[in-house]
C-alpha cells in the first residue's frame, strides 16, 4: 500500500512538478513577436514582395494568435501597423493603432504625437 | 543531403571572457533609460544589404530586456522625410533633436564591421561583428558600449566529393539568401546579453534595478 502512494506521488506530483520546472526554465518572452521582425527584414530587402496590405493581414493574424494567450505585442508594433494602414489609405484604423501604441507604452508618446502632426499636414 | 554538412557555431567573445573587467554602469545607473532610439547602424561592411539585414534583428533583444524601443522601420521612414536618407546622416542627427522630436530617452549607435560569407573550396564562415554605444539624449553621456562577433562555420565531412556538391549547393544557396542576417541574433545576445557587459535590465522587465544583468 505505501509503496503504491509512493507511486502515485511520483507519477501525479514529482512528475508534473518537474516538467513544470523544466518548462519554467526556458525563459519566458515579455511579448509575442510573431513575425514583426521578419517582415520589416523583408520589407526592406524585397520591396514589393509583400504589399503593405499583406503585411497588415500577417500582423493581424499575429494580434489575433497573441490575444488568444493574453500576451502583449511589442514596443513599436501597433505604430508599425498603424504606419501600415496610414500607407494603405485606411487613416482611422492607422490612427486607432497610434492610440493603442501610446497607450501600452506611453514612452511613444512624444513620437505618436509628432507622426499625428505630419500625417494630418499631408 | 547537404543538411548532413556538420554546421559548427562558434561564439567568439572578442577577449576571454574570465578576464575582463566588468563594465562600468556609473553613467548608465545615473542616467537609466526607458526608451531607446535605435538608428539604422553605419555599415563598414562591404555587404550593402546588412544595414537592414541588421536592423531588423535590435528590437527583440534589446525590447526582452525591458525598454520601449522604438519602431525602427517606421523612425527610418520619418528620418528620411526629414532630410536624412542614409544611415551616415542619421547618425548625425543632434541628441537634443532625439529627445524633442522623439522624445527618446537614450540613442542606440551601431556599427557593423563585418558582415557576410567568406568561402574556401569546401567550407564557409558567415561573421557578424557589430559594435555599439547608448548615449543619453540629455546630457550626452556614454551610457554603455560594446562590442561582439559571431560566426558560424559549415565545415566539410572529410568525403572530398561529397563535400565538394555539399559546398557548391551550400555556396548556391547563400548567394540567393542573406546568410548573415541569420546570425544577427547571436552577435546581439553576446552583445546585449553577456554579463557584466551587456545592457542592464530596463523598466518592463521584472528584474529591473536588480544589481545584475
Amino acid at each position: 500500500m505505501e509503496n503504491h502512494q509512493v507511486n502515485l506521488f511520483r507519477r501525479f506530483v514529482l512528475l508534473p512538478v518537474c516538467l513544470l520546472l523544466l518548462t519554467g526554465c526556458a525563459a519566458p518572452t515579455l511579448y509575442t513577436w510573431g513575425q514583426y521582425e521578419e517582415l520589416i527584414y523583408v520589407s526592406y530587402t524585397a520591396p514589393g514582395k509583400l504589399s503593405p496590405e499583406m503585411q497588415i493581414e500577417k500582423m493581424e493574424e499575429d494580434y489575433q494568435k497573441a490575444r488568444a494567450t493574453n500576451k502583449r505585442m511589442p514596443p513599436g508594433w501597433h505604430a508599425q501597423l498603424g504606419y501600415l494602414y496610414y500607407q494603405t489609405g485606411k487613416v482611422d484604423q492607422a490612427h486607432q493603432e497610434f492610440l493603442t501604441e501610446k497607450a501600452e507604452f506611453p514612452e511613444s508618446t512624444v513620437f505618436i504625437d509628432r507622426l499625428l502632426i505630419n500625417f494630418k499636414k499631408q | 543531403m547537404f543538411c548532413t554538412v556538420g554546421i559548427a557555431v562558434l561564439l567568439l567573445a572578442l577577449t576571454g571572457c574570465a578576464t575582463r573587467t566588468p563594465y562600468d554602469y556609473t553613467n548608465y545607473r545615473l542616467h537609466p533609460p526607458r526608451s531607446i532610439l535605435v538608428l539604422p547602424p553605419l555599415n563598414e561592411s562591404t555587404a550593402v544589404e546588412g544595414t537592414y539585414g541588421y536592423l531588423s534583428t535590435v528590437t527583440r533583444p534589446i525590447a526582452e530586456l525591458g525598454y520601449y524601443v522604438f519602431p525602427v522601420a517606421v523612425v527610418d521612414q520619418f528620418l528620411k522625410e526629414n532630410g536624412m536618407p542614409t544611415a551616415g546622416e542619421m547618425h548625425q542627427v543632434p541628441l537634443n533633436k532625439a529627445w524633442d522630436v522623439v522624445g527618446a530617452d537614450a540613442v542606440l549607435f551601431a556599427t557593423l564591421k563585418q558582415y557576410g560569407s567568406k568561402y574556401q573550396v569546401v567550407n564557409s564562415a558567415t561573421v557578424v561583428q557589430v559594435q555599439a554605444r547608448l548615449v543619453d539624449t540629455r546630457t550626452g553621456l556614454l551610457l554603455w558600449e560594446g562590442e561582439a562577433i559571431a560566426q558560424q562555420n559549415s565545415g566539410g565531412t572529410g568525403n572530398i566529393i561529397g563535400d565538394l556538391i555539399a559546398a557548391a549547393v551550400t555556396q548556391a544557396i547563400n548567394a540567393g539568401t542573406d546568410a548573415a542576417h541569420e546570425v544577427c541574433p547571436q552577435a546581439n545576445t553576446m552583445l546585449f546579453y553577456t554579463k557584466d557587459h551587456g545592457l542592464l535590465y530596463g523598466p518592463y522587465h521584472p528584474k529591473y534595478g536588480s544589481a545584475g544583468n
